[in-house]
C-alpha cells in the first residue's frame, strides 16, 4: 500500500501550482467570471506549452501518455486555484471518448489539435431532463443518404460556446431499451442549424442550451459504433465523476487554507479569531472533511488509472466530496464573517463551485443510489 | 500510489480469517458481548483466547522479538486489528489498554527486567493492566492529579483515588499516574507506577456503566506501599510518558471494522424484512442512509489505513490520530442511530427480548458509542490537538 503520490506527481503538482498562481491570480479569474466567453485562449495557450492538454492521450497523438491519476493531481491544482475555462469540457468530456473509442483518422484529426491548443471539444449529454440516464436522451439522429439529420435540444453542455466541436450524444434508433440505440456523433460548432446559448448560472460555469435543428453531418462523423454509444458515454462519466472529485478536492483545500490564515491573522478581543475554540473546532472538521475527500477521490483515481472496476468507488467518492466540499466552504464563510459575504472576498468563488460541483454528473443522492446497488440493496 | 495490500499481505488476511473461524469459541459467539459488556463467563473466554492469540503471536505482534513479539509489519498489524474487530473476536478494550498502550510505553520508558517482566507475560496473554489515569477532579485536565506518591525507604507509599478505572476488578496490574512532587508546576511533578491490583491498601469499587454492565470502577489507595522498583522511567517524568503513551499506535480501524460489520448486517436485514409490502431495501430513504453509511465508513476506513501508512513510512502521526478518532467515533453514534431508525420499532428491543432483531446489536451499540468520543480523551480535546497541532492555530 502506497498512498502517497509519487515523485513525478509531487513535481507536477507543485509546478501546476505554481504555474497557476502566476498565469492565473484571482484577478484573471474574476475576469473571465465576468466576461462573455469565459475562456482566455492566450492562458490557453499556455497551458498547452506546459503539455496540460495532452497529459492522458498517448503520445502518438501528440499527448504525454500520462496516467488518469497523473490527471486528477493536475486536477486537483486546477480546483485549488479555481482554474476558469474549457479545460474539464475539452480533456475530461470532449478528448476521453475521442481517445476510447474514435477511429485512428479522428484520434489523428483531433486529439493532437487539443493537445496543442488549437481544438475545443464538449460534450453534449444532458436534456431538459437534467438527467444523466439513456432514457433522457431524445435528441434525434435520423439517417439519411450517408448522412444524418439531428434535432432536438441539449442543456447543461459544458464550455459549449467556445467549442469548436460538439459531441452530441443522439437517438439513432427505436432499440426496447433506452440505453441500445444511442450514438455519438461528432458536430462542427459552427454547423447550421445549431443554436448556443449560454446560461446563466451562479458559478459562472459556461453551461449552455445547445439547440440542434435539423443539423446535417455525414456519417463519418461518427465517433464508435452506431448504437452502442451509451458504455462509452457510462465510461467518460465516471472518469469525470472521479474528475470532478479531484478538481473539488483542490477546491476545499484551499477553502481550508484560506480559512486557516485567516483565522490566525484576524484579530478580536484582543486575540486570533483561532484561538477561540469554537473557531478551531470548525476548523478541524473541515480538515477532517478535505482529508475524507481526498482519500476517497485518490482511491477512485487510482482505481481508474489502474482500470479496475470503479464504479462503487467512484460513486463513493461523489456522494462525499460534493457535500464536504460544501460544508468547507459554509464554515470558511461563517469563520470570514461579513467580509466573506463581498464579491471582493475570494471565498465565494469557491462557494459557488462548490454548488455547481454538487449536482453536475448526479448529485449524493443519485451517487448512493450506486452506493446502494453495490451494497446489494 | 497503490490502495491495494500486497499479495503476502492479503495471504495473511486469509490466514487470520481461517484461523479465527476456528478458533473464536461458540459460546462466545452466543454470548455476543459487545464492548463494556463483560460478564464473568465472558471475560473467562476472553482470557483464554488471549493466551491463544498469545501463542500465535497475535496478541502483541509489535512488539521486538526478545520480548515475545513478531515485529510484524504495520500494515500486516493493520489487517490483524481489522479482521479481529469485524469478526467480533474475544478481544476487547483490555487488549487495547495493556497491548497498545501500556506495553509500548514500558518498552520506550522501562528498565530491562520491567521489560523482561511485563512485556513478555503480556504479550503471552498471561497478564491484563488496567490504566489509573482519571481522578474525580482530574478528566480531560490529567495534568491536575492528586493521588500521592510519597518515598519511603525502599517503597513509594500511595494515597488517593482514582476514578473510571476500567478492568481494575479484573486486571493484575494498574498503570498508575501520581503525583510525586506536590511542589513542582502541575505537568512536572508526575510520575507513573506499576502497582501489582492485589497490593494491601487498593479497594476497587464498582461503577456501573450506562449498558447496567460493571466494567469501570473507583480505585482508592491507602497507605499502599510499592517498590521503588516500579517506578516507570523517570520520577517526576510521568507527564511526558502519559503523552506519549496516549499517542502510540491509534488508527481505530477498529472501530471501523466493528461498523463494517453492522453496516453489513443492516443491508441484510433490508434486504429481508418487508414492510408496507415490500423489501425495505427497496425503500428509498433506507437505501439512501445505508448507502451513506457506507461511504462514511470507507472514509473512517482511510483515515485508519493512513495512519498505519504513516507508521509503515516511518512518519509518526499525531493529530492525524485524533481526525480518525472523532471521525469514527460520530459515526459509530450515526450508525447506532440511523440503524435503530431502519429497525423502527424493533430497534429499541434490548438484548434478551423475544423479538429482539440483529441480537439488540444496534441498542446496545447507541449505548456503547457514547464512551468512544469521551473515555481516552474527548472529542473536543482531539479538536483542540487537530487545531493546533495540525492546522498551526494559536493556543491563545
Ligand atoms: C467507558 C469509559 C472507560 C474509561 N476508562 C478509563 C480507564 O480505564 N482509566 C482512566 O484513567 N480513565 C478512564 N476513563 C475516563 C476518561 O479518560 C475520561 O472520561 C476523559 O479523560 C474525560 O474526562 P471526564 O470524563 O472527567 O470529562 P471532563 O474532562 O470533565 O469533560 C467534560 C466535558 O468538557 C469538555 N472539556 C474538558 N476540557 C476541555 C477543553 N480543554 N476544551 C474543550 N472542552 C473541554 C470535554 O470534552 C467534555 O465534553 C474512561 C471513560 C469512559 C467513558
Amino acid at each position: 500500500m502506497d498512498l502517497g503520490l509519487s515523485e513525478e506527481q509531487e513535481m507536477l503538482k507543485t509546478s501546476a501550482r505554481d504555474f497557476l498562481q502566476k498565469e492565473c491570480p484571482k484577478q484573471l479569474v474574476r475576469q473571465l467570471d465576468d466576461s462573455e466567453e469565459g475562456h482566455s485562449p492566450d492562458l490557453w495557450r499556455k497551458m498547452a506549452e506546459q503539455g496540460w492538454m495532452g497529459l492522458v492521450f498517448p503520445e502518438e497523438y501528440g499527448g504525454s501518455g500520462g496516467s488518469f491519476l497523473d490527471l486528477a493531481v493536475l486536477l486537483d491544482e486546477m480546483g485549488y486555484n479555481i482554474l476558469p475555462g474549457p479545460f474539464f469540457s475539452a480533456v475530461i468530456l470532449g478528448g476521453l471518448p475521442i481517445a476510447l473509442t474514435g477511429s485512428e483518422e479522428q484520434k489523428m484529426e483531433f486529439l493532437p489539435r487539443l493537445a496543442d491548443g488549437t481544438t475545443l471539444l464538449t460534450l453534449a449529454l444532458t436534456e431538459p431532463t437534467a438527467g444523466y440516464d439513456a432514457a433522457s436522451v431524445r435528441t434525434e439522429a435520423t439517417a439519411r443518404n450517408g448522412e444524418y439529420v439531428i434535432n432536438g435540444t441539449k442543456l447543461f453542455v459544458p464550455n459549449a460556446n467556445v467549442a469548436d466541436y460538439l459531441i452530441c450524444v443522439a437517438r439513432t434508433g427505436k432499440g426496447d431499451q433506452a440505453e441500445s440505440s444511442l450514438t455519438l456523433l461528432i458536430i462542427d460548432a459552427r454547423s447550421p442549424g445549431v443554436r448556443i446559448t449560454p446560461l446563466k448560472t451562479i458559478a459562472r460555469d459556461r453551461q449552455c442550451e445547445v439547440v440542434f435543428d435539423n443539423v446535417v453531418v455525414s456519417e463519418k462523423n461518427i465517433l464508435g459504433r452506431p448504437n452502442e454509444a451509451w458504455p462509452i458515454v457510462e465510461e467518460v462519466l465516471q472518469k469525470a465523476t472521479v474528475a470532478k472529485c479531484a478538481e473539488m478536492v483542490g477546491g476545499a483545500q484551499a477553502v481550508l487554507d484560506m480559512t486557516v490564515n485567516y483565522a490566525r491573522e484576524r484579530i478580536q478581543f484582543d486575540r486570533p479569531i483561532g484561538s477561540f475554540q469554537a473557531i478551531q473546532h470548525y476548523c478541524a472538521d473541515m480538515a477532517s472533511d478535505v482529508i475524507g475527500s481526498r482519500f476517497l477521490t485518490y482511491k477512485a483515481a487510482w482505481k481508474t488509472s489502474e482500470g479496475l472496476p470503479a464504479a462503487a468507488d467512484v460513486a463513493m467518492a461523489k456522494a462525499w466530496t460534493g457535500e464536504a466540499y460544501e460544508r468547507v466552504t459554509l464554515l470558511g464563510h461563517q469563520i470570514l464573517g461579513a467580509i466573506g459575504f463581498t464579491m471582493d472576498h475570494d471565498m465565494h468563488l469557491y462557494y459557488r463551485r462548490a454548488k455547481a460541483g454538487q449536482t453536475i454528473f448526479g448529485d449524493a443522492d443519485f451517487q448512493r443510489g450506486i452506493v446502494a446497488r453495490g451494497q446489494g440493496l | 500510489m497503490d490502495f491495494r495490500f500486497s499479495e503476502g499481505e492479503e495471504a495473511f488476511r486469509q490466514q487470520v480469517r481461517q484461523w479465527l473461524k476456528q478458533e473464536i469459541p461458540q459460546r462466545w459467539v452466543e454470548l455476543d458481548p459487545g464492548i463494556w459488556e463483560e460478564t464473568e463467563e465472558s471475560w473467562a473466554i476472553a482470557r483464554q483466547f488471549h493466551r491463544k492469540l498469545g501463542e500465535k503471536g497475535w496478541l502483541a505482534p509489535a512488539y521486538p522479538k526478545e520480548y515475545g513479539g513478531l515485529e510484524l509489519s504495520h500494515m500486516k498489524r493493520l489487517i490483524l486489528a481489522e479482521e479481529l474487530a469485524y469478526n467480533r473476536a474475544p478481544v476487547g478494550v483490555e487488549v487495547e489498554i495493556t497491548v497498545n498502550w501500556v506495553t509500548p510505553a514500558i518498552l520506550l520508558f522501562g528498565t530491562e527486567r520491567q521489560k523482561k517482566e511485563y512485556a513478555t507475560r503480556i504479550a503471552r496473554g498471561d497478564t491484563i493492566f488496567c490504566i489509573g489515569y482519571s481522578e474525580p477532579d482530574a478528566g480531560s485536565d490529567l495534568a491536575s492529579v492528586k493521588t500521592r506518591a510519597v518515598e519511603d525507604g525502599d517503597d513509594y507509599v500511595i494515597n488517593g483515588q482514582k476514578i473510571w478505572c476500567s478492568y481494575a476488578h479484573l486486571a493484575d496490574y494498574c498503570w498508575l499516574a501520581v503525583r510525586t512532587d506536590p511542589d513542582a508546576p502541575k505537568h512536572k511533578g508526575i510520575s507513573v507506577f506499576i502497582v501489582d491490583m492485589k497490593t494491601p491498601g487498593i479497594t476497587v469499587r464498582p461503577l456501573i456503566n450506562i449498558l447496567n454492565h460493571h466494567s469501570f470502577n473507583e480505585v482508592f489507595f491507602d497507605d499502599v506501599r510499592v517498590p521503588k522498583e516500579n517506578l516507570v522511567g523517570q520520577k517526576n517524568n510521568g507527564w511526558y510518558q502519559v503523552a506519549i503513551a496516549l499517542d502510540f499506535e491509534r488508527s481505530s480501524i477498529g472501530w471501523a471494522a466493528t461498523n463494517q460489520r453492522i453496516i453489513e448486517e443492516l443491508a441484510d436485514y433490508a434486504r429481508e424484512t418487508t414492510r408496507n409490502g415490500q423489501p425495505l431495501a427497496k425503500d428509498p430513504l433506507v437505501r439512501n442512509q445505508l448507502a451513506q453509511l457506507a461511504v462514511e465508513n470507507e472514509v473512517a476506513r482511510m483515515m485508519a489505513y493512513r495512519i498505519a501508512w504513516m507508521y509503515s513510512k516511518g512518519l509518526h502521526p499525531g493529530y492525524e490520530s485524533s481526525m480518525s478518532m472523532v471521525f469514527v467515533s460520530e459515526l459509530s453514534r450515526r450508525t447506532a442511530s440511523i440503524g435503530m431508525r431502519i429497525l423502527g420499532h424493533y430497534g429499541e428491543l434490548d438484548r434478551g427480548s423475544k423479538w429482539a432483531v440483529l441480537n439488540a446489536r444496534l441498542a446496545r451499540m447507541s449505548l456503547s458509542a457514547l464512551s468512544i468520543g469521551v473515555g481516552g480523551g474527548s472529542n473536543e480535546i482531539q479538536r483542540n490537538i487537530i487545531a493546533v497541532r495540525g492546522l498551526g492555530l494559536p493556543r491563545k
